[in-house]
């Protein structure tokens, strides 16, 4: 028996959140005493052996490129032929936009209950339950899987990647790809050079900024810090910054060790997007903002002050280390 | 061409998450419920657009729940559905609600079924592709945009760090988010009418639950603001560097 892992990969290189899918599902392969095992699809740059370093024991390679895009019904197929050839139980991949594609698929092929974005490892002496951010954050649930085989996405930045001395066996797996009836027509790259929903820092604006001229701001300070930038809903509504950065409710969700939020109000569907962030700052003129009391450090200011002071302390501290 | 649209009810976005009975049950007392808001403002009123083209000639809601969930399929009626059906039964497994949906997606011959991206109360984000893979249908998670022409759609769909243009051919269920359409507000017109469409109440099919909630807890409140002055902005840097350390 096994677990068995999706790792993700974007232009040839294994994503951050498909390291923290290897280590969650290797620990829980520990905790259940069966094997870990990764399916790569495609060309990765990375020495698969290397990825024992995560815990994985042995890496399944399909070298099939064409696989890159998330047509459900084709990964399916593939995904529950290992499943089946390794009598994995559980299935782990990342709850990001491919996991979120292919798990509910995966989970009606292989009759498998799915729990999507889990937050912690299963709780597996009684039963099999999984830990899940609920209303956006507000909550968590635990929800219990009934299935013989089980399937887990793991929420990004939920989980921390710890590296073993080891090395995986590396194995081709020759699968029978049925023929898409997706046609994809095209692919355009959106994301900055760091992807929102895995990125450790997050700088974000709000209608507090006044205008798209001013986001040198919040771009400045997040390109010093390797950061990734969002913004409130109202700003990607009026067409200020791109959609795919609007987090909340209704936007996306996200975890960074630190969010650094600069003319947001914090309403209550904002916090539900970002309230899981480890460590959250706030920046705004007006001392009653509700985001306050939701931050760990504050400074009540002008944004147009602050922020450019802000960025040169930063420049400073880099300028040391 | 007969387009399904799933809807369900949500608690209001700023109601207050309480839970009941030991922690196992959502504290429903004085919430306000509204239509899911992915399911309202782009699943929805992309079919009703598809229907004023003339591409569609109907647009059904089907919802699963109790009679609570009336008022709200009356508003979705209000906004320019056809007829709605309701599956009398609460259920939190998405495996189940998925299995009714899609019986009904092939009893009533739909050629699209159009889901929101995810419910905001219980985060499920699977219905939508776990009916696809029951009808063995195509199924485009994530669309932000769709163009129906003869019997081909040409969707765009967000992926990881990006967006992808694909073409596909009918039937197909979508999940649909930010992108699709515009919100719209009912007009009078709109509520008179909809209290004389169609809403038909039907019992569940026979249907496996995979999953079930055991619990739900509260995150542990924040220990309290560390306000830094705006006149020493290094001071918050050294914070988060030597306190925090998050720089
Ligand atoms: C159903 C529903 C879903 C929603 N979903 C989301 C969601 O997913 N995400 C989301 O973000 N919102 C969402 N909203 C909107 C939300 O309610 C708020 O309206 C929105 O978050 C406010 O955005 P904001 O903080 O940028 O703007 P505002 O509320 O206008 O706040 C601007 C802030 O900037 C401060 N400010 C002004 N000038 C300066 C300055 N010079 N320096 C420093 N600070 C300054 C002000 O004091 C103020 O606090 C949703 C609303 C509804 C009804
Ligand atoms: N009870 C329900 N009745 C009808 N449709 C539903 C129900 N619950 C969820 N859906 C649909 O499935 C989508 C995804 O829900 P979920 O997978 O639960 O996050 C929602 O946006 C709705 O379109």
């Amino acid at each position: 028996m096994s677990v068995l892992i999706l790792l993700d990969q974007a232009d040839g290189h294994i994503r951050k959140s498909s390291f923290e899918a290897a280590c969650y599902g290797s620990k829980l392969a520990t905790q259940l005493g069966v094997s870990s095992e990764a399916l790569v699809i495609g060309t990765v740059s990375e020495d698969l052996s290397s990825l024992g370093q995560y815990g994985i024991n042995t890496v399944h390679s399909l070298s099939e490129n064409s696989l890159s895009n998330a047509d459900a019904q084709v990964f399916t197929k593939v995904i529950s032929e290992l499943v089946k050839n390794i009598n994995a139980t559980v299935l782990v991949l990342s709850n990001n936009m491919l996991g979120k594609a292919i798990a509910p698929s995966l989970s009606v092929f292989l009759k498998a209950g799915l729990v999507t974005g889990a937050i912690d490892l299963p709780e597996t002496n009684n039963g099999f339950v999984v830990k899940k951010n609920v209303f956006g954050g507000k909550a968590f649930a635990e929800v219990g899987i009934n299935t013989a085989i089980k399937i887990i996405t793991l929420n990004p930045n939920s989980f921390p990647v710890t590296k073993i001395d080891a090395i995986a066996s590396v194995k081709p797996f020759v699968a029978t790809i049925p023929t898409a009836k997706v046609k994809v027509v095209s692919t355009k790259k959106v994301e900055g050079e760091v992807s929102l929903s895995e990125a450790e820092i997050v700088v974000s604006g709000g209608r507090g900024l006044k205008g798209p001229e001013n986001w040198g701001l919040v771009t400045d300070l997040a390109k010093l810090l390797g950061a990734a930038t969002a913004c409130s809903r109202p700003v990607s509504d009026i067409n200020w910054r791109p959609h795919h950065e609007h987090v909340g409710q209704t936007g996306l969700a996200i975890a960074p060790n630190l969010y650094i939020a600069v003319g947001i109000s914090g309403s209550i569907q904002h916090l539900a997007g970002v309230n899981r962030s480890k460590t959250i700052v706030v920046i705004n003129k007006d001392p009653e903002a509700p985001f306050f009391k939701s931050a760990d450090y504050g400074i009540v200011g002008d944004a147009f002050e602050i922020m450019p002071k802000i960025t040169e302390a930063v420049k400073k501290l880099k300028s040391k280390y | 061409m007969k387009i399904l649209v799933c809807i369900s009810k949500t608690p209001d976005t700023t109601a207050k998450v309480t839970f009941t009975a030991n922690n196992t049950k959502f504290a429903e007392e004085s919430v306000q419920w509204i239509i899911n808001p992915y399911d309202e403002w782009y699943a929805l009123v992309k079919a009703i657009e598809l229907k004023e083209i003339g591409v569609a000639t109907a647009v059904h809601l089907i919802t699963l729940g109790n009679a609570d969930c009336d008022p709200i399929i009356r508003k979705a009626l209000a906004l320019g559905g056809d007829e709605a059906i309701r599956i009398n039964v609460d259920s939190q497994d998405s495996y189940y609600v998925a299995s009714q949906i899609a019986a009904v997606a092939k009893e009533g011959n739909y050629d699209l079924v159009l889901t929101g991206k995810e419910t905001i109360d219980y985060n499920g984000s699977a219905i939508g592709g776990m009916v696809a893979a029951l009808l063995e249908w195509p199924f485009i998670s994530h669309a932000t945009q769709l163009v129906l022409e003869n019997n081909q759609a040409t969707l765009v769909r967000e992926i990881e760090g990006g967006e992808e243009t694909d073409q596909v051919q009918l039937p197909i269920v979508v999940s649909c988010q930010k992108g699709m359409a515009e919100q719209r507000i009912p007009n009078m017109k709109g509520i008179m009418g909809a209290r004389t469409k169609p809403l038909t109440v039907r019992e569940p099919i026979v249907a496996d639950s995979l999953t079930s909630f055991i619990q739900f807890d509260l995150p542990a409140a924040k220990a309290g603001v560390k306000l830094v002055s705006a006149d020493d902005p290094e001071e918050l840097v050294r914070l988060l560097h030597e306190e925090a350390k998050v720089i």
